[in-house]
């Protein structure tokens, strides 16, 4: 069971605002799933190798030649906020 | 001191191909903002990765060079975080399964002792883009051009126990990713950067004290420099009773102080988890015998052949290796000219003078190394002398040609005529009464000004063994 | 006016070749149709009738040239999860909702290729995630069996359109079950091929190991022509296979004689709706009186297929979804106080409420202290899940089963209880996990709405499962029938 204060770290971690009114049922409904997940206790798996892929195949490499050239232009037609070709955000602190 | 410093270096080691490690935008620096950043270095909605061959083929020759372990089957994870620079909201990098497993890399200490620095892992990653701070008031430009660029970190073991030897390992990389080709390893375009994990504690124990990290130094001096601060600061801290936090701090080299970085608002959680876009690389024996095939002579191997075989120093040995082309300029120097230690002040002395008066790169050397080899020849069969073989070398440098050309057209070929000589030393001699006497009251030292004033009227090209023989016989003679 | 073209690829196909009907004639009746009934059913997001129109008559010349491969001139829809170069690709997301990509999908390339002509982008649950179409921002589809129920999901706007008639075909991804589902619910055929098959560049990834497009039609045959342009080695995919093109039609009319097809017990339990079994079980007798056997399998993990499908899609997705930050593209808070307001505030907004709990759950199974007992947990139990299939696929060819628990629901039913829709997969999931092909095509009806039969084969059979779904079709008509909406 998770509750509201777990909740809210996890949205943080997502960066995911999460507002008062949604919380209660929020961490109900989150709560519920992991309970159907916990399922998965019901199987020993302690010698079972995870499986990251269905077919098991192995990476394929890509030749080191430059393909793509300036699509700037292009690329910024939707961006929210653009000036003098960089991206805009509120400050970032360091 | 009772105090002992544990220092392990991260090393980050940008990558030398044309095209990004996932993507096939090109790594080349310094273009004009997001110019470089292709719809999967941008993270656009439905791309996908693909892995740049080169950069694993470079990941193995590094790996061979500091005689590591190569893994069969590695895996490339998602290190989870959320900032502008990180298009995806994730960097792909490796984390259980690195590429280069346990390596170590020979460093030589000051006092000339060796010792051996483990490297724990160094493993494939993309780099972030930046963020630029000055031109808006309020907010921050983000360009992703570095995006995507392919890094090998190396991560040291905490074998280091000084800042000096933190610069000795860290220089050491630095030759031989330059060497293999691994890296351009510019550290003014940030191609060759480290992080330095530093802790200290108490002589004679063996428990490991608190350490902080100081990100993000790209520079030899900077190293040493951050690395002593810390030092002192932990000291302080643990001599008045303090404790060490476990923190990331940033060098300012204005104020030449470490200070913690801003704290992040969250604790981190990567989250690392294997790539579901990517699947692993697997290294076969294929790889390994090209790999093989392709790692040249390492500079340690180099420095052990040239003191042997070759009788150098040790000091003229490293010049020689320092570069790559420097190493292959200088062997075939050998192979041509028979004369190791010829050939090694030669290098070490007119060529690198010459390279340093031109400002060039080495590779930019007008004189071949054949080429100069003639000349040594003619060194070594008294055809010039030392001196006029200079003259010769700056004719060749700057307006070409070969040595016996250059000899024979000047007229440079060394005078080896006994009678020759001794004629010019008989008018010498006639010429400086006053010197003569001087020698003869037993002021020696005035026997360099009839060298001299002999070797300016043979306009350098007598002989100066001969010159020195038969000027001191002829000066005894009419004692 | 609904009759005056054939229905199916096939006939569409030899209809244009005889020149019996253009292209141009053709997209702009399906046009007209979009136009006057889409209203109600709210299959697609955009529709592009220019652009349509134009690309038919590039077809009709190409045609004209003597240029025209089986496809040239058809109509077909896109499900809004491909990208599209010049034309919106929202993901049924208010995050998407203004985003113009700059690429095509290789999907979208080689149905373009092909000289198919795209209609418009069809509705979705919002990035995939869902199992009704319900989770849509631009609002649910409808099924055109009963305007009061749903259409499955995720890949609901290509079922409901293709269902209505509103489109002969349209392209899907199944990633639970989103090809599957919906086609059972709309009485239609769809087929998620084999994982690697289809190449996944420029499909807005929900969860990279399981994401697969697949076409979605009235029948197998169309299935069948549809996967031979859109499958095939792409070197932008990593995870994309490198096999040779195979034809998905050659095989269709092949014998059923000594098929052996796997029952599972764990399908066909008690938990199973009665109504549903019965029409099993009258499609199981039709492929027996063609030769097949059937026998009983056991596929015992698959029982945990829901809670492993459910941490591996979430965690991929928390991972995926992190590319949707206000940033580059995409929906931007106003006004952002500091750069986690931006965050928080964009996402929040951007997102509903069914991508935010998938995103949270992802989330919290990969942090520190839970990635062992969910996320390595959940990969055992996949592999685990693989293993029995392919201890089943050594005793039998294929595997058959429902698709879907119950037929269509009524809107709203199980909006607000998570755990009741993601029970609608509890068929389909395993497949994805296993990363095998598996169809759906319509076998029976229950109180007017379809039920769907599911056909599980081992990795790269689809001519197989295609040759079974063709002569099943030969034999029954279920896949004829035509909705009331569209009648």
């Amino acid at each position: 069971m998770l509750d509201e204060a777990e909740v809210q770290v996890i949205a943080r971690l997502a960066r995911i605002g999460i507002n008062d009114d949604e919380s209660p049922t929020l961490t109900l409904q989150l709560s519920r799933i992991l309970a159907l997940v916990a399922e998965m206790n019901k199987v020993d798996t302690e010698r079972v190798e995870p499986l990251a892929h269905p077919l098991e195949l192995v990476a394929r490499r890509r030749p080191d030649v430059v393909t793509e050239t300036d699509q700037r232009a292009t690329m910024q037609q939707t961006a929210p906020a653009t000036h003098d070709g960089y991206y805009l955000v509120p400050r970032v602190i360091e | 001191m009772t105090w002992e410093p544990v220092i392990g270096l991260e090393i980050h080691v940008q990558l030398a191909t044309s095209s990004k490690i996932f993507s096939g935008a090109p790594t080349t620096y310094g273009a004009p903002p997001n110019t470089q950043a292709c719809a999967v270095d941008l993270g656009l909605p439905g791309v996908l990765p693909v892995v740049n061959g080169r950069a694993i083929e470079l990941a193995i020759l590094f790996g061979l060079a500091i005689e590591a372990e190569i893994a069969p089957y590695s895996v490339f994870a998602r290190k989870n975080y959320f900032y502008p620079d990180l298009p995806k909201g994730y960097q792909i990098s490796q984390y259980e399964m690195p590429i280069v497993g346990l390596g170590r890399f020979e460093i030589r200490l000051a006092n000339g002792q060796r010792k051996f620095i483990r490297v724990r892992r160094a493993h494939l990653e993309e780099d972030a883009g930046k963020s630029v701070h000055d031109a808006y008031p309020g907010l921050s430009g983000i360009d992703l051009n570095r995006t995507g660029t392919p890094l090998l970190e190396v991560v040291s073991e905490p074998d280091l126990a000084s800042a000096a030897e933190a610069v000795t390992f860290m220089r050491g990389m630095h030759a031989l990713v330059k060497f293999l080709g691994v890296s351009d390893g510019n550290m003014q375009e940030g191609s060759f950067r480290c992080d330095a994990n530093v802790s200290i504690r108490r002589r004679g124990t063996n428990i490991l004290g608190t350490r902080t990290e100081i990100k993000n130094l790209n520079s030899f001096r900077f190293v040493e420099r951050a690395i002593n601060y810390e030092i002192e600061r932990q000291t302080e801290v643990l001599e008045t009773g303090g404790k060490i936090t476990q923190e990331t701090r940033l060098y300012d080299p204005d104020k030449d102080e470490t200070r913690p970085m801003r704290s992040k608002e969250d604790a981190h959680d990567y989250r690392y988890f294997p790539d579901p876009d990517l699947l692993p690389i697997v290294i076969t024996e294929a790889d390994l015998v090209a790999a093989r095939a392709a790692l040249p002579e390492l500079p340690a191997q180099k420095i052990a052949r040239y003191l042997t075989e070759y009788a150098l120093n040790q000091d003229d040995a490293e010049a020689l290796i320092s570069e790559r082309g420097i190493a292959a300029y200088f062997e075939t120097l050998v192979m041509e000219s028979g004369d190791p230690r010829l050939a090694a002040n030669w290098v070490t002395g007119e060529v690198f003078a010459a390279v340093n008066r031109a400002r060039i790169e080495f590779s930019r050397v007008p004189v071949s190394a054949r080429e100069l080899a003639k000349l040594l020849v003619r060194i070594g069969d008294n055809t010039v002398s030392r001196s006029i073989a200079k003259q010769v070398f700056e004719a060749m440098w700057s307006e070409g040609g070969t040595a016996d050309q250059i000899i024979a057209d000047r007229g440079l070929k060394q005078v080896t005529d006994d009678g020759e000589i001794s004629a010019l030393i008989n008018s010498v001699i006639a010429e400086s009464p006053e010197q003569v006497a001087q020698f003869r009251a037993g002021k020696e030292k005035v026997f360099s000004y009839f060298v001299g004033q002999i070797m300016k009227k043979s306009k350098g090209k007598a002989s100066p063994q001969q010159v020195n023989t038969l000027l001191l016989e002829k000066l005894n003679e009419q004692t | 006016m609904a009759n005056e073209f054939p229905l199916t690829l096939a006939g569409l196909s030899a209809g244009l070749q005889k020149r019996e009907f253009s292209s141009a004639e053709l997209t702009s009746h399906y046009l007209d149709k979009i136009a006057a009934r889409d209203g109600q059913l709210n299959s697609f997001i955009s529709v592009f009738p220019e652009h349509a129109s134009t690309m038919a008559l590039a077809a009709d010349q190409a045609r004209a040239a003597g240029r025209a491969g089986p496809l040239m001139g058809i109509p077909y829809a896109n499900k809004d999860i491909f990208c599209t170069e010049g034309f919106r690709t929202t993901c049924a997301s208010k995050m998407l909702d203004t985003f113009v990509a700059p690429y095509n999908a290789t999907v979208v390339e080689k149905l373009h290729a092909a000289g198919m002509v795209m209609l418009g982008k069809t509705n979705m649950d919002e990035f995939a995630m869902g199992s009704s179409n319900e989770t849509s921002y631009y609002g649910p589809t409808r099924n055109p069996w009963n305007l009061g129920y749903v259409p499955g999901g995720s890949s609901g706007g290509s079922a409901a359109a293709v269902a209505a008639r509103l489109t002969p075909v349209a392209t899907g991804t199944d990633t639970g079950g989103s090809i599957r589902l919906p086609s059972a619910f709309c009485g239609i055929s769809g087929i998620k091929p084999t994982y690697g098959r289809v190449s996944r560049y420029g499909m807005i990834a929900f969860a990279s190991s399981l994401d697969q497009g697949g076409p979605m039609a009235l029948n197998a045959e169309d299935l069948g022509l549809m996967l031979n342009v859109m499958s095939g080695f792409d070197h932008r995919d990593s995870t994309s296979a490198e096999r040779t093109d195979e034809d998905f039609c050659a095989a269709l009319n092949f014998d059923l004689t000594g098929l052996k097809i796997g029952l599972p017990t764990e399908f066909f339990d008690e938990s199973l709706n009665s109504t549903i079994g019965s029409c099993l079980t009258e499609a199981l007798d039709c492929l027996r009186r063609q030769g097949a056997e059937c026998r009983e399998i056991s596929l015992p993990s698959t029982r945990y297929a829901i809670p492993a499908y459910y941490i591996i899609s979430s965690a991929e997705c928390s991972s995926n979804l992190s590319r949707f930050d206000g940033v580059r593209f995409g929906h931007r808070c106003d006004a952002p106080r500091d750069l986690m307001d931006l965050y928080v505030r964009s996402r929040a907004e951007g997102f509903g409420a069914e991508v935010k709990r998938r995103i949270l759950v992802g989330t919290y199974a990969l942090s520190t202290g839970y990635y062992d007992a969910y996320y390595a947990k959940a990969q055992k139990l996949r592999r685990l899940i693989k293993n029995d299939f392919q201890r089943a696929f050594e005793e039998v060819d294929v595997i058959a089963g429902p698709t879907a628990p119950s037929t269509a629901f009524p809107l709203g039913q199980r909006v607000e209880d998570p755990i009741q829709m993601y029970l609608s997969d509890v068929y389909t999931t395993a497949v994805n996990l296993a990363g095998l092909p598996a169809l759906s095509v319509p076998a029976g009806s229950v109180q007017g709405l379809p039920v769907g039969l599911q056909l599980i084969g081992n990795y790269f059979r689809e001519a197989r499962l295609l040759n079974i779904a063709h002569r099943f079709q030969h034999e029954t008509d279920w896949h004829l029938r035509v909705p009331p909406f569209a009648a």
